[in-house]
């Protein structure tokens, strides 16, 4: 849907460009009517789920609801109250941390197989590519079901290993570690979801460029240090801000892990969390709301600031 | 996580799991007064025959399996009422649909399960209809003292008990006969026989202290004679979890944990079903429907259990608490009240049915009527060697305590247990500490809600 939109507006602008002031003939405007038409039912669709209840949810964040005493105007006090919730900014602050420890790590091994993939070193390589994708199919809820089994400090098969050899359990489910846990489902998850983007970067390099560098006596570490790396520079900075939006959203996965660690995950643990926590635990969806809110901002700031940051790097560059 | 008791999980929250967040809800309808009023007069046997003789048609949502079966009995016996059986979910998501039916103004049902901690929070907004003009005023002696208490207030019936969970002990005749420990009659028998039995056995625990399960924990205080909440139906409530006798109970199985000799996992998960049948458990502080969950989850260790009483702080005058069991209530905007309340009467009242339910269905059941009837109390149980573990709930269910009140949003306090109290069990560090830690994040949470808390 989204691509139908996107190639729809741009062939529109630039034919507009292309005939300044001219009067739209008749075939133009057939094909304009149908893209309308063509893209009228994605917007239907975006209108209904996605900006009414935004909409709505902003709404309602400028409201209280109290148990005894009904529901009255509050203004800004909901935000007020988010940015100073130590609930919220722990939770906020963990997900900052999982960010910086999960993300390169991920980033770092889906480069790596991207890397290997394309330099043709890896026999079966549709096979590595497949297994390396595969998890990405699996629904989150899935996985983490899957992780907690072999997560499990009486009967995962690492705490069974473990015993053998008279060690304890590894406590991947105590409150300390638990986060790293986490991470490391998610990893599993996305390392080849990652890769694929990577990867569709790499094939695309004009094949001119080793040739040149080969001449030149550059050898292949070389020319993936100092060609390929930087020519899917857009495409490394694309799965950053994937992973910076995907990891303040965190859900599944703590989520379902609770029933096992239900102390280690309290119910503010990530934001998303917390909010779901407030909405139907707490009955208290106008905070909740604005939680969603506060989140939103924090992650449009973060995907902006790497996007600074880039647009930084490529002009020194 | 399958079985049909995951039912008595009051924390049903994690199963709602895979759902987006749909922040889309709840806005206007506020806290109108739910108090016990005067009773409304009373509904004549010719206006109750005349409904029953009508085209109706019922919605009841309610998770019990098979409870199509007593719904057949009903609409048997009134053929011109037809009845929409809904299972919407069991525990949290079934009230959160509720509320969010009774919010939007429609798709609520006309009879609902609602488990007796869950009712004032319906009570709170003027939704359940007082049942006692439709004839839940003369069952009330068919009922122990505190089972009645728990649906009513004053002569505002609210719901109609379906069943309870009075606390006993379940316990493994052979591995605490190995290990040389006697069946424990009081806590503190109980604290040395933890320690004995772990100290022959240090694969395996006497008994496990659930840090994700408030209901456990609040069947205690129940037991010990704390009575850590109320509420008088309006805007005043208390908050009451660190008194005394709460710490006294926060203190006794602080020590234990403290000292290793009971473990803390938490419970309705595969790896504790596992604890009981490789055993790790030998013992289970456990509610009337407790043994019939036992007989299912642990097959292989059949013939080994045996049920007595719980623990008493004081052997002279025995007591115990209850966790869990459920109710069917009457949501006032049923457009059809007496058909309605006529259905939740027949269900758990008529003794056909009654009994089937406790019989086939196996929900311990909380009328006089059918726990001394032969059929149920003289079951013999071969999973507990042949004891007659019915007859002995029985006995347990007379010495439940009364008046034991909740609060009108238990779904926050159980949550904010496993943050709080909870937490501190899962690390071991100061209960007492935990508890008072649930005190304050209670009653902050009241305060905020606009309640009065004393």
């Amino acid at each position: 849907m989204a691509t139908v939109t996107t190639t729809a507006t741009t062939s529109g602008s630039r034919s507009a460009k292309s005939t300044p002031r001219k009067p739209l003939t008749v075939a133009k405007k057939r094909q304009y009517r149908a893209a309308y038409v063509l893209v009228l039912p994605f917007f239907v669709i975006f209108l209904a789920m996605i900006i009414v209840p935004l909409g709505y949810a902003g709404y309602l964040s400028f409201f209280r609801k109290q148990l005894v005493g009904g529901v009255s105007f509050a203004g800004f006090d909901n935000y007020a109250r988010a940015v100073q919730d130590p609930a919220f900014l722990a939770g906020v602050g963990r997900m900052g941390l999982f960010l910086l420890v999960q993300v390169p790590v991920m980033l770092v091994l889906s480069l790596f197989f991207a890397l290997a993939l394309d330099s043709g070193m890896t026999r079966l390589a549709k096979f590595v590519r497949l297994g390396i994708f595969v998890p990405y199919a699996v629904p989150s809820v899935v996985a983490t079901l899957m992780w907690g089994y072999l997560y499990g400090p009486d009967f995962g098969p690492f705490a069974q290993l473990a015993n053998l050899v008279g060690l304890p359990p590894p406590p991947f489910l105590s409150p300390h570690v638990v986060l790293f846990s986490i991470a490391n489902v998610v990893n599993w998850e996305f390392v080849g979801y990652n890769m694929i983007i990577i990867y569709a970067a790499l094939r695309s390099i004009p094949s001119e460029l080793y040739e040149a560098a080969r001449v030149d006596g550059a050898s292949e570490p070389r020319i993936a240090w100092s060609i390929k790396i930087p020519a899917v520079r857009p495409a490394l900075i694309l799965t950053i801000i994937f992973s910076v939006i995907g990891t303040f959203q965190l859900f599944n996965e703590p989520n379902l892990l609770r029933i096992l660690a239900p102390n280690a995950i309290n119910s503010s643990y990530t934001p998303n969390l917390y909010a779901y926590t407030l909405a139907f635990v707490n009955q208290d969806a106008n905070y909740a709301a604005a939680i969603a809110f506060v989140l939103g901002i924090v992650i449009m700031a973060l995907s902006y600031i790497v996007q600074l940051w880039n647009q930084r790097k490529e002009s020194q560059s | 996580m399958t079985s049909p008791f995951t039912r008595r999980r009051f924390l049903g929250t994690a199963l709602a799991a895979s759902s987006a967040v749909a922040l889309a809800a709840c806005s206007g309808g506020g806290g109108k007064s739910g108090g016990g009023a005067s009773a409304a007069p009373k509904v004549t046997q010719a206006q109750i025959d005349e409904a029953m003789n009508k085209d109706t048609t019922l919605t009841l949502w309610t998770w019990v399996p098979d409870i199509q079966k007593e719904v057949d009995l009903f609409t048997k016996k009134y053929p011109k009422i037809k009845v929409k059986n809904v299972n919407v979910g069991a525990g949290a998501p079934h009230y959160t649909k509720m509320r969010a039916a009774i919010q939007s103004g429609q798709g609520a049902p006309d009879v609902a399960q609602v488990e007796f901690q869950y009712i004032p929070s319906f009570t709170l907004g003027g939704n359940l209809l007082d049942l006692s003009p439709y004839g839940a005023d003369s069952i009330k002696s068919q009922y122990p003292e505190w089972v009645w208490s728990q649906v009513s207030k004053g002569e505002v019936v609210y719901a109609i008990p379906q069943d309870v969970g009075p606390m006993g002990l379940l316990y493994r005749d052979d591995l605490l006969k190995a290990a040389g420990v006697k069946p424990p009659k009081t806590w503190d028998e109980f604290a040395t026989a933890a320690e004995k039995y772990r100290s022959a056995n240090p694969k395996s625990y006497l008994s496990n202290l659930a840090p994700n399960d408030p209901g456990q924990f609040v069947a205690f205080l129940w037991q010990i004679g704390a009575r850590p909440f109320s509420y008088d139906g309006t805007k005043n409530v208390k908050v009451d979890l660190a008194s005394d006798q709460a710490k006294q109970v926060a203190k006794f199985w602080g020590d234990m944990v403290a000292k290793g000799v009971v473990s803390v996992d938490p419970d309705f998960t595969d790896a504790w079903y596992q604890g009981f049948s490789n055993g790790k458990y030998a013992a289970w502080p456990a509610a009337a429907w407790g043994p019939v969950f036992l007989q299912g989850t642990a097959k292989k260790t059949s013939g080994k259990w045996r049920a007595t009483d719980l623990p008493q702080w004081d052997a002279a005058k025995p007591a115990s608490g209850n966790w869990g069991g459920s109710t069917d209530a009457v949501l006032k905007s049923s457009k059809n009240p007496i058909a309605a309340s006529q259905l939740a009467l027949f269900i758990n009242t008529d003794k056909e049915s009654a009994l089937k339910l406790a019989t086939e269905q196996f929900l311990f059941p909380p009328s006089n009527t059918i726990l001394n009837d032969p059929a149920f109390a003289d079951q013999a149980a071969p999973f507990y060697g042949g004891q007659k573990v019915n007859a002995k709930f029985t006995d347990i269910s007379a010495t439940v305590t009364p008046d034991f009140q909740w609060l009108p949003f238990m779904d926050f306090v159980y949550s904010n247990y496993t943050d709080t109290l909870g937490k501190a069990m899962a690390n071991k560090t100061d209960m007492v500490a935990g508890l008072q830690a649930w005190q304050d994040g209670v009653a902050k949470y009241a305060k905020d809600q606009g309640f009065n808390v004393a």
